[in-house]
């Protein structure tokens, strides 16, 4: 299987290419969109500022690419916020995939959410043998709202959307490959989409 | 709910795990790869390396080690020691750490929790603070303990917050080593004061002292290392009795 991680510049890439070793597999990073398109599967990683993120994929190119996708695609954390609607952060336009806002959590809670939180109401393949309240590992100050293409709910100050899909593109808040064994079923579940 | 983490901290020497007693009087407890594969399978929410080794030899070391770590294990881990720059933030990110934890350098150059929030994001900057009191004050201390500072913690906690640090990990230096529980008094006053997750450090020699640092200190993580490697608690039987006591963990 041909798996690329899409390399912008803004990614904790190495965690995700170890966690893909464990499943016996290896990933190509590249930012080439000939590459990328001919991928059998697309993980879309992130992490750090929206804004920032959002100029890298700009300059790239690849912002008008990864819509056009056809094969699955994985956004992964700050991924899967550059595929909604657009980001508070940094008043971002995102890249409009998911029909979603995403908007900063309240000082009432502790800013970033950091740790493990249970995912429940899990409505896609991605979650395959997956049963609700298992826990993931979070780290964010932005989310994503629940809306139509919510796929797993995570509850921190408020109900908001920890996984989203719409169509082959499939984004989740949490880390997959940071999330023990079930994190590691979930990866499982997308390369076998 | 958003659960209470357990983290083992892996002193680490060139490439070794130790454990010092008032970070003196240095224990040899394992191999770190090994103890990182266990504290995680036993159930452990997170790892902090700590690599206080001091040779020319470290940098390279710790690269091997970060990536070692990454490429066994499948929870988060941050990586502290001797950072002082973005460029060594740069290439422990890039080879599988999770977090840094800065300390000294922070102090020595504030700037730079801006700039490691700034280009890498707050999530993976974690300010570690060394504190005791002195004169019933809680002052910051460098060198593991060794140097005064002018900031007390409560100031130097809001200002690392203000410049983007993600979380702070507070040790107290009159807790370390002792055994008798974690400083939940001010604990409880740096959770209220700032609004970035508080990783309590220093003291843990039962299981009841864990339970204090959640519901006294309102921590949202606590760190202990030798009352793990010397199997003196085990992750599991802590966390089912956090749970016992109504702390949300991850079991």
């Amino acid at each position: 299987m041909n798996i690329v991680i899409i390399n912008y510049g803004a990614g904790n890439i190495q965690s995700i290419m170890f966690a893909l070793q464990r499943l016996g597999l290896n990933a190509v990073l590249s930012n080439n969109p000939e590459e990328i398109k001919a991928a059998d599967k697309v993980i879309f990683p992130g992490v750090g500022e929206a804004s920032s993120a959002m100029k890298m994929l700009v300059e790239s190119g690849l912002d008008t690419l990864i819509p056009t996708l056809k094969q699955p695609v994985l956004g992964i954390c700050l991924g899967m916020q550059l595929m909604c609607k657009s980001s508070e952060e940094g008043d971002t336009k995102g890249l409009g995939i998911f029909n979603v806002d995403v908007i900063k959590f309240s000082n009432k809670v502790k800013v970033p959410q950091m740790g493990w939180n249970q995912i429940y109401n899990l409505k896609s393949s991605l979650f395959r043998e997956i049963t609700d309240n298992e826990y993931m590992y979070l780290v964010h100050s932005y989310y994503a709202p629940l809306c139509n293409e919510a796929v797993a709910t995570t509850n921190y100050e408020v109900e908001y959307a920890s996984a989203l899909q719409n169509n082959n593109f499939y984004g989740t808040q949490f880390h997959p490959e940071k999330s023990g064994d079930v994190g590691e079923q979930i990866l499982a579940n997308f390369l076998k989409l | 709910m958003l659960t209470k983490r357990i983290i083992p901290c892996l002193d680490i020497k060139d490439g070794r795990t130790v454990k010092g007693v008032n970070f003196e009087d240095l224990r040899d407890a394992g191999d770190p790869v090994e103890l990182a594969k266990i504290y995680s399978n036993e159930g452990a929410d997170e790892l902090v390396f700590l690599d206080i080794s001091a040779t020319e030899e470290r940098r390279k070391t710790l690269i091997d080690l970060v990536r070692k770590v990454a490429s066994t294990i499948n929870i988060p881990f941050t990586v502290g020691g001797g950072i002082s720059s973005v460029e060594d933030v740069e290439i422990l990110l890039q080879n599988g750490a999770d977090k840094v934890s800065i300390n000294s350098a922070a102090v020595k150059n504030p700037q730079l929790i801006n700039d490691l929030a700034q280009k890498f994001g707050s999530q993976c900057v974690v300010v570690a603070i060394d504190a005791k009191i002195i004169d019933g004050q809680w002052i910051v201390h460098l060198i593991g303990g060794k140097v005064p500072t002018e900031w007390t913690l409560f100031d130097w906690a809001k200002e690392v917050e203000q410049r983007g640090a993600g979380e702070i990990l507070f040790t107290s230096m009159d807790n370390d080593g002792t055994k008798n529980g974690f400083a939940n008094e001010a604990l409880a006053k740096l959770s209220k004061l700032v609004n970035i997750p508080i990783i309590a450090s220093g003291g843990a020699g039962n299981i009841q002292h864990f339970i204090d640092a959640f519901s006294e200190g309102k921590a949202d993580a606590a760190l202990a290392a030798s009352v793990f490697h010397f199997k003196e608690i085990e992750i599991k039987t802590l966390k089912n009795e956090l749970k016992n006591n109504n702390i949300e963990v991850r079991i």
